[in-house]
């Protein structure tokens, strides 16, 4: 049957993922019923993933203002202004679902997505991060005595989870696991070594709700001349419009309707002829041939094809332009023949952009992409009616308003309602008698899956290419790449913590932005911006859109408070599997700025004898005893000892995070720290054993004195404080400087060689050596995973 | 003295010898194409890391059919020096104007980490300012940096010489651990008998700032530009 022949009706539109008054409101803009086709591209246009429908009266409760931004929401990506006349652009998008049916490809495409979004603004890629999130992948302590269980897919059920505590990871869970893990690096890999881009970053976590729905969230970062800078808006009515790169097929039909706007059943696994198939080839010959071909000066606007492929190109840029485009699908170079208006519309093949150029000097850019041997042809031209018209064989197969079809789709105010709390989450830690060992749980906390060396993922990864990269992987708290030709560099840190924000989504996202803007500072630079990536489940459950909610007050109070506006981001709904929701994972990515690259600090420890400093913003009457439990509960120390996530997420102090960070930069660039690292996961002893590890042999002798259960005192995660190293020389300026900033700087201990030892009130807590400790820290990926 | 340096589709460290050279070492330099079919006016040519049109099929297996490399055979043949970093080493092995291959590695991954070589030869134009057995720290970036060879072309190696550097601890011995890829004898990098051609798989162009963590790469671009100027004092 053709596609003209299919008849429209109500149900058709469900079978799109169109609700009937959704159908009803298609009808008024068209003044009739659509056909096929245009059922087609209203559904991806208007899918969840592409509308942000659910999400957008929330989204604009974010500050998106301040004098670096040039570029905020609405582009393919947000860019500031970084000096000596260049701008940086920077965003982070989610490919979860492909990444469950197809971990390698969906990974690949992931990546490659975010590549075009950054170079399709002319700006060339230079930094990728990945956050990572998976189920549990050891049945070790934190896996088997995880409490959210998952079972395998084929033993899932649907509804509410019962009774979450004292439940195991099963073995074929693990392996599972264990094989997304190892598919999702590889694809990274593949499609960022082939590139050219250093993967310089991110952060992997592990939790049983990400078994049946791991989260890849990806983040790039692109530099250009602040006059190359491009945009996807659509100029002058006669100008030729034209389709670049790859050929289309059939491939990723629906991938953002069906598989990103959706949640999964057991069938998902036949969805994998939605997820695309990536050529990381392709797409360096597309980068270097559109920022060539840029150059010309005849490119008028250019768009990358990908959620909903040609669809969305062409729509927005000519709705963003205020015109009309029409396009003759014949003229598209196709994979294979037979393909419909209907399948080329909604093909996600990748490597493939669609650009308008100056009417006369099209020749100029065709003779760019020849000499890359890529494909571009003309397909068709800006008009001035403010219609997508698509013709097949000079035949209308569509014709809709581009207006309506990108920025009149539905916009909801979903219900909201705070989730019941769980019975069985309110069991809290009871700490263990003052004096007890804590040097074997602190070996078992550093072998960790969350907190080990993720060294097996990152050495995979091409973080070097470019020669920019500063800090490189486990070397900084962010990652820093410098400049070119300036004395800048700039930092890059995503975080997130999904068990904190399902039990304070709020409070999880200020966290999420507060951490991620601490390593910056650690890193020596002066946070600027910051992009997100908001993972979260239905939007149709009330209690999940209250998660998603509250995440974004969180996220405005904080980057309100720390003066750092978002200037992009990604909404991943629908990650759910048979009706259970991931824990919602904000994901914050946040961009800083070195002015003097020499001044980047690493967290390793430099020197022997060198002074050890903790550096707390909070004030000093915040009383840490009131109640430790409650907090503790929901460390990484309670979930890997104790097998218990519960209580509240540390109270989050933004004035002191504040103070902490602006004191950091201001250390940093008068070059008076050896080294920084920010207090996180596994608390104090895991930052102070990190700062060795990263070192040249190098141990710490510490002594601290506290009212906190000692396991609170060593393994708290409370935020706003960071450990620097300083030569007994600075030590003094250091001292003055932080009280100026209002920041309590206690000496902790010394940099020394030997045996690592923590004392807390005069007693030894934790001894070993660093090598015995480094490697339960350093080989755990690898023993699980090889 | 111009260096030329050649851009195959999928090449990713063109810019960055290209930087190594004209920014930090300010020798004259400039990009060649690959459907280049001469090569004029060029003292030594550099072939880069990257993925040389997707490293389909095999590494390097489609570029040494590109026109760039009948040029490069040729200039090679005059005596012009030619140096392989990474997938260059694997244009050159396919190519045929380097002996052995890079296989797999034999972990089966892609392997991106600081390593340690041994000069094992300073009887080169690329490390003759070199001290023989001096150990350098450069980084490797591969998935397929397992050279092999079979038992007489490695005897053939080693009676000519042509082994130039080795993986070794820092100390510089060479033992299991500090061979990244499985490659065999611990080779890193080999010339051919003519001592023109080199190809290796750690990337001096990316160990020549103190900075980014390593700037021993810089006595291989040193050797290759005092071998270049004692040639133009010799001819003139």
């Amino acid at each position: 049957m053709l596609d003209t022949e299919i008849k429209i009706t109500a149900e058709l539109a469900a079978e799109h993922g169109l609700t009937a008054e959704e159908y009803a409101r298609i009808q008024k803009i068209l003044g009739r019923d659509p056909n096929f086709t245009e059922l087609g591209i209203f559904s991806v246009m208007w899918s969840e993933h592409c509308s942000y429908k659910s999400s957008k009266v929330h989204l604009r409760r974010l500050p998106t203002r301040a004098p670096q931004v040039l570029q905020g929401p609405g582009e393919n990506a947000g860019v500031v202004d970084i000096g000596d006349g260049l701008a940086a652009a920077f965003k982070m998008e989610s490919h979860n679902h492909p990444s469950y049916v197809e971990p390698f490809q969906g990974a690949a495409t992931g990546v490659g997505g975010i590549l075009r979004d950054i170079f399709t603004m002319g700006a060339r890629p230079i930094a990728v991060l990945d956050s990572l999130r998976f189920g549990p992948i050891s049945s070790g302590p934190s896996g088997a005595k995880a409490p959210n269980h998952v079972p395998s897919l084929a033993g899932l059920k649907s509804g509410p989870p019962e009774n979450k505590q004292d439940s195991r990871v099963d073995e074929e869970t693990i392996a599972r696991n264990r094989r997304i893990l190892d598919g999702v690096v590889r694809g990274i890999a593949h499609y960022g070594n082939c590139f050219g881009v250093p993967t310089v970053g991110g952060e992997v976590q592990f939790e049983p709700g990400y078994s049946a729905n791991p989260l890849v969230n990806v983040l790039a970062l692109g530099i250009a001349k602040k006059e190359d800078l491009f945009f996807a808006k659509a100029r002058g009515v006669g100008n030729p419009v034209i389709y670049v790169g790859a050929k289309t097929g059939r491939d990723g039909i629906h991938g953002a309707s069906l598989l990103a706007s959706a949640e999964f059943t057991e069938e998902s696994q036949q969805k994998r002829p939605n997820v695309q198939v990536g050529d990381p080839f392709m797409e360096k010959l597309l980068l270097e041939a559109c920022l060539e071909a840029m150059q010309t000066g005849a490119v008028v606007a250019i768009q990358d094809m990908g959620a909903a492929g040609l669809t969305s190109t062409s729509c927005e840029m000519a709705s963003r332009g205020g015109l009309g485009i029409e396009i003759e699908l014949a003229r598209v170079p196709q994979r294979e023949p037979g393909m419909t208006p209907y399948e080329m519309m909604l093909s996600e093949s990748q490597e493939r952009m669609l650009l308008v150029a100056e009417r006369g000097r099209e020749g100029e850019v065709l003779k760019v992409f020849a000499r890359w041997g890529l494909d571009a042809v003309e397909i068709g031209r800006v008009t001035d009616d403010g219609l997508v018209r698509v013709l097949h064989h000079a035949k209308v197969m569509a014709e809709i308003p581009s207006h309506a079809l990108a920025e009149e789709g539905p916009v909801y105010q979903r219900p909201l309602a705070p989730p019941t709390p769980v019975a069985a989450q309110t069991r809290l830690v009871e700490f263990g008698a003052a004096g007890a060992n804590l040097t074997e749980n602190f070996r078992a906390l550093l072998a960790a899956p969350a907190i080990a060396s993720k060294r097996w993922i990152w050495e995979q990864y091409d973080y070097m290419v470019r020669t920019n990269t500063l800090e490189a992987p486990g070397a900084g708290d962010a990652a820093v790449v410098r400049i070119k030709d300036t004395k800048r560099a700039l930092a890059l840190s995503s975080d997130g913590n999904g068990r904190w924000c399902r039990l304070d989504p709020f409070i999880g996202a200020q966290l999420a932005v507060a951490e991620a803007a601490r390593n910056v500072a650690c890193s020596g630079a002066k946070p600027m911006a910051a992009t997100n990536c908001l993972n979260f489940g239905s939007p149709e459950k009330p209690e999940v859109m209250w998660q998603f909610s509250r995440a974004i007050d969180g996220i405005a109070e904080a980057c309100t408070a720390l003066e750092i506006p978002i200037t992009g981001g990604n909404v991943s709904f629908y990650n759910e599997t048979l009706g259970r929701s991931i824990d919602p994972t904000p994901v914050l990515g946040v961009l800083g700025m070195i002015e003097d690259a020499s001044r980047a600090l690493g967290m390793a420890f430099r020197a022997e004898g060198d002074v050890i400093l903790l550096l707390d913003g909070n004030p000093a009457e915040t009383d840490t005893t009131k109640n430790p439990a409650q907090e503790f509960s929901s460390s990484e120390y309670a979930r890997t000892l104790r097998g218990i996530e519960a209580g509240a997420p540390p109270a989050v102090n933004l004035a002191a995070e504040k103070r902490l960070i602006a004191l950091l930069v201001a250390l940093a660039s008068d070059g008076k720290l050896q080294s920084a690292h920010d207090v996180s996961d596994g608390g104090l002893a895991v930052t102070l054993a990190e700062s060795c590890f990263a070192s040249d042999g190098l141990s710490a002798k510490i002594s601290l004195t506290s009212e906190e259960p000692d396991e609170a005192a060593v393994f708290g995660e409370r935020g706003a404080r960071a450990v620097v190293s300083v030569t007994p020389e600075n030590l003094a300026a250091v001292l003055r400087i932080a009280a100026q900033y209002d920041v309590a700087a206690v000496q902790v201990g010394q940099v020394a060689r030997g045996e690592f030892r923590i004392e807390l009130n005069g007693r030894t807590v934790v001894s070993a050596e660093v090598p015995s400790l480094a490697d339960a820290w350093s080989g755990a990926l690898g023993r699980l995973l090889n | 003295m111009k260096f030329g340096v050649v851009v195959f589709p999928g090449s990713n460290c063109d810019h960055d010898a290209y930087y190594a050279l004209g920014k930090i070492l300010h020798q004259p330099v400039e990009f060649v194409w690959h459907q280049s079919k001469e090569i004029n006016g060029f003292d030594a040519i550099l072939l880069p890391g990257g993925f040389s049109y997707g490293d389909y099929l095999r590494t390097g297996a489609i570029a040494r059919f590109s026109p760039v490399m009948r040029a490069v055979e040729k200039f090679a043949r005059n005596g012009g020096l030619v140096l392989g970093v990474c997938n260059g080493f694997q244009i050159l092995c396919e190519a045929g104007l380097l002996p052995g291959v890079l296989q797999r590695n034999a972990g089966m991954r892609f392997v991106c980490r600081q390593v340690h070589v041994r000069v094992e030869t300073t009887d080169t134009p690329f490390t003759a300012a070199a001290k023989s057995g001096q150990v350098l720290q450069m980084p490797i970036a591969h998935g397929d940096g397992n050279y092999f060879c079979d038992p007489a072309t490695l005897a053939d190696l080693e009676r000519h010489d042509q082994i130039v550097f080795r993986y070794t601890t820092p100390d510089g011995r060479e033992d299991a651990a500090a061979n990244p890829n499985g490659s065999l004898a611990n080779i890193a990098g080999v010339c051919n008998r003519g001592r023109n051609v080199m190809g290796l798989m750690p990337h001096p162009e990316r160990a020549v700032e103190a900075a980014l963590g390593s700037a021993d790469g810089l006595v291989i671009f040193r050797s290759l530009i005092e071998s270049l100027t004692r040639q133009a004092a010799l001819s003139a």
